[in-house]
């Protein structure tokens, strides 16, 4: 693992923007600004970082309905993201999708997914691709602890194992699938073991750590291209808001978010780690936390003056021909 | 121009597009057979032989054998899709859609949709359907008219080889998710097929024979007992147009009502359950759009609203056949003659 100062500058700023953008859709959705429902990334933001900056721009991704920071860490634009949840007509998909469908095919992200376990056959789909197009591409699919028991992800593992296709599985363990506990929903407890059983190759890591995921994905996505084939990585980490916004988390025993938030948070870590270490100074990650701050503020500012569909737009783009 | 069955219109199809677009790749169960067996490894080329031959000619690279995990390859057929190529899965029989419904009907009927028209997914989803073949309730249904209530999907249902080289070639080349029908009770049908590819172009009925009385309307196995029961009409004096809408989605709806308005009588046949199929869907569209041009009531021909049975005697008397088609004509001139 060798990350330049530029590499941690850019890790930085990704987890800072997801970090803000999910911050701030908390509020615009409060105020009412928003639309449906919203899942927030907030306090996750290392999986999705240290995931994609080991990808390169032909790397595919799925993701979940919690996938903003999945979007950012793949390169998506942040002003056409905020103007999909406000559901524009400029939106990242015409707001056709929101928060749960959004999607850059574009860039690889194959789509935020309103089913949970929608996403790993789809990721197996594009490793696929990946061998039969002998692009030297990887597929990775993101998700949680809840999609971990649905038949499609453990289905996936077996698929992807039989073929040894290139894709990563990572399963983001936030704590809870909805309201309930991951400790009592993974049978067996002990994810690892169970991707073991499928004959893939696992680790579990702390997702307070961008380092730590960082190393631990690049280790597996090395080996995949190099025909390993599958891998499999557990991130534990917690989500600072509820399963949607509005969710009132009485399931959480009291104060659980705040000590997170003020012991374990993962971008204090990053900036701890990286300033003690002498590679980066506090100023220049202040000056990145303006700079996004100003994105974000400008991304709103977009995405509630721009213009809803046009209402001869409902039955456009159902078929390529019909 | 050649005398071939079903199956081999089908193989064709496959082989053709295979060898035209590198891009074109086969997933499904025991599609080509004896996969990490210690026997044949072309054993069996599907269930019924379609894909006979084809791992000798493609490879491995190309037709990829699938556990039985119809979730993992069916969505891994869309995910390849929307990722740059034309795969053609094989859902082994529709009736197991059930346990892959979701990246059927969420996944690869929307992405297009949900994604603002930035995604494409190329997918073919042949299955096999239809009773006749003492199969029983979990391996013989019709169940198109659920694929086509779902906006995003095509489906096609063909009713002849000529039709299913056709249809399947289309398929391949659609840019939109298709799911392909295949009547297994047809398999050894045998008809014209022409050597070289061609597609039928989806949404474009075939009109099977003109007649001025009566106008049927029959998709897939039923277009041939439709033809038969119309052949025997006319030798009464009661003439028929037979419609074969080849494709429920899209459908081509200006046929058949144009027909409808000519002919005044409208008989549906459906091999699909009564109730919300397309039988259903044709006379409400018909009752609808062609009302004033109707001299009787419209009449639908379909199984009774119950599961395929097993037993020889109980599953002949659920398919709908010529008897049934012939019976339902004349009720309806007779209640014309009658008024």
């Amino acid at each position: 693992m060798r990350l330049e100062r530029e590499d941690l500058l850019r890790a930085y700023r990704r987890m800072c923007t997801i970090r803000e953008f999910e911050e701030r859709v908390h509020r615009e959705f409060a105020s009412g600004g928003i639309p449906g429902f919203v899942h927030l990334y907030a306090g996750e933001e290392t999986a999705a970082v240290a995931v994609c900056e080991n990808l390169q721009p032909g790397d595919q991704i799925t993701s979940t309905h919690r996938g903003h920071g999945h979007s950012i860490a793949k390169d998506c634009d942040v002003t056409a993201m905020m103007k999909e949840i406000f559901g524009r007509a400029d939106g990242l998909c015409h707001g056709k999708g929101g928060s749960m469908h959004i999607a850059d095919i574009s860039k690889g992200m194959l789509g935020a997914n309103g089913i949970v376990g929608g996403g790993p056959p789809l990721a197996c789909g594009a490793a696929l691709s990946a061998r039969v197009l002998d692009n030297g591409g990887v597929a990775v699919a993101f998700f949680g602890d809840g999609a971990f028991n649905q038949g499609t992800t453990l289905e996936s593992l077996n698929f992807a194992r039989v073929y040894d296709l290139p894709v990563l599985f990572v399963l983001e363990d936030n704590g809870y699938a909805e309201s309930t506990s991951s400790d009592w929903s993974i049978g067996g407890n002990d994810p690892v073991r169970r991707a073991e059983g499928f004959g893939i190759k696992g680790e579990k890591v702390d997702g307070h750590d961008f380092f730590a995921v960082y190393r631990a994905a690049q280790e597996a996505l090395e080996a995949i291209r190099n025909g390993a084939g599958p891998r499999f990585i557990h991130i534990e980490f917690t989500r600072y808001y509820g399963h949607f916004e509005g969710d009132a988390m009485t399931y959480r025993p009291p104060g659980e978010v705040e000590e997170e938030r003020s012991f374990l948070d993962c971008l204090a870590f990053f900036r701890a780690r990286t300033t003690q270490g002498g590679q980066l100074d506090t100023a220049e990650l202040d000056a990145i936390d303006v700079e996004v701050r100003a994105l974000v503020e400008n991304a709103v500012a977009q995405a509630r003056a721009a213009p809803p569909p046009a209402p001869e737009t409902l039955t456009t783009h159902v078929y390529a021909a019909y | 121009m050649s005398v071939k069955s079903f199956r081999q219109a089908i193989n064709e199809a496959l082989r053709d597009e295979m060898h035209r677009d590198p891009k074109v790749v086969l997933l499904g169960e025991d599609i080509a057979g004896g996969m990490g067996a210690r026997g044949a490894q072309d054993a069996w080329g599907g269930v019924l032989g379609a894909t006979k031959g084809l791992l000798n000619e493609f490879g491995r690279g190309r037709v990829f054998d699938t556990p039985i995990s119809e979730s993992a390859f069916i969505g891994a057929a869309g995910g390849a899709a929307v990722t740059g190529l034309r795969p053609v899965a094989q859902l082994m029989f529709v009736d197991f859609f059930g346990v892959c419904g979701d990246q059927i009907f969420n996944q690869i009927a929307k992405f297009r949709y949900m994604f603002g028209g930035t995604a494409k997914t190329p997918v073919v989803i042949r299955t096999l359907c239809g009773a006749g073949v003492r199969a029983a309730s979990q391996h013989s249904q019709m169940l198109y008219p659920v694929f086509t209530h779902f906006p995003g999907l095509k489906v096609a249902v063909p009713s002849s080889p000529y039709e299913a080289k056709g249809l399947l070639t289309q398929a391949i080349r659609d840019d939109d998710p298709v799911i392909f029908f295949e009547h297994k009770a047809m398999f050894d049908d045998t008809g014209e097929v022409p050597d070289k590819p061609y597609a039928i172009p989806f949404g474009e009925a075939r009109i099977v024979c003109e007649g001025g009385d009566v106008t049927l309307v029959a998709l897939g196995r039923m277009v041939g007992f439709a033809k038969t029961a119309a052949d025997r009409l006319a030798k009464d004096g009661i003439q028929c147009t037979v419609i074969d809408p080849r494709t429920t989605s899209p459908l081509d709806t200006g046929t058949i009502l144009a027909s409808v308005r000519s002919t005044g009588r409208l008989v549906v046949i459906d091999e699909a359950h009564p109730r919300c199929g397309m039988a259903a869907d044709i006379a409400s569209l018909v009752a609808e759009e062609a009302f004033n041009s109707l001299t009787a009531p419209i009449r639908k021909v379909t199984p009774p609203h119950c599961p395929v049975p097993f037993a020889p005697e109980l599953e002949d008397a659920y398919i709908p056949g010529p008897d049934d088609i012939e019976q339902a004509v004349r009720a309806i001139v007779k209640e014309r003659a009658d008024a």
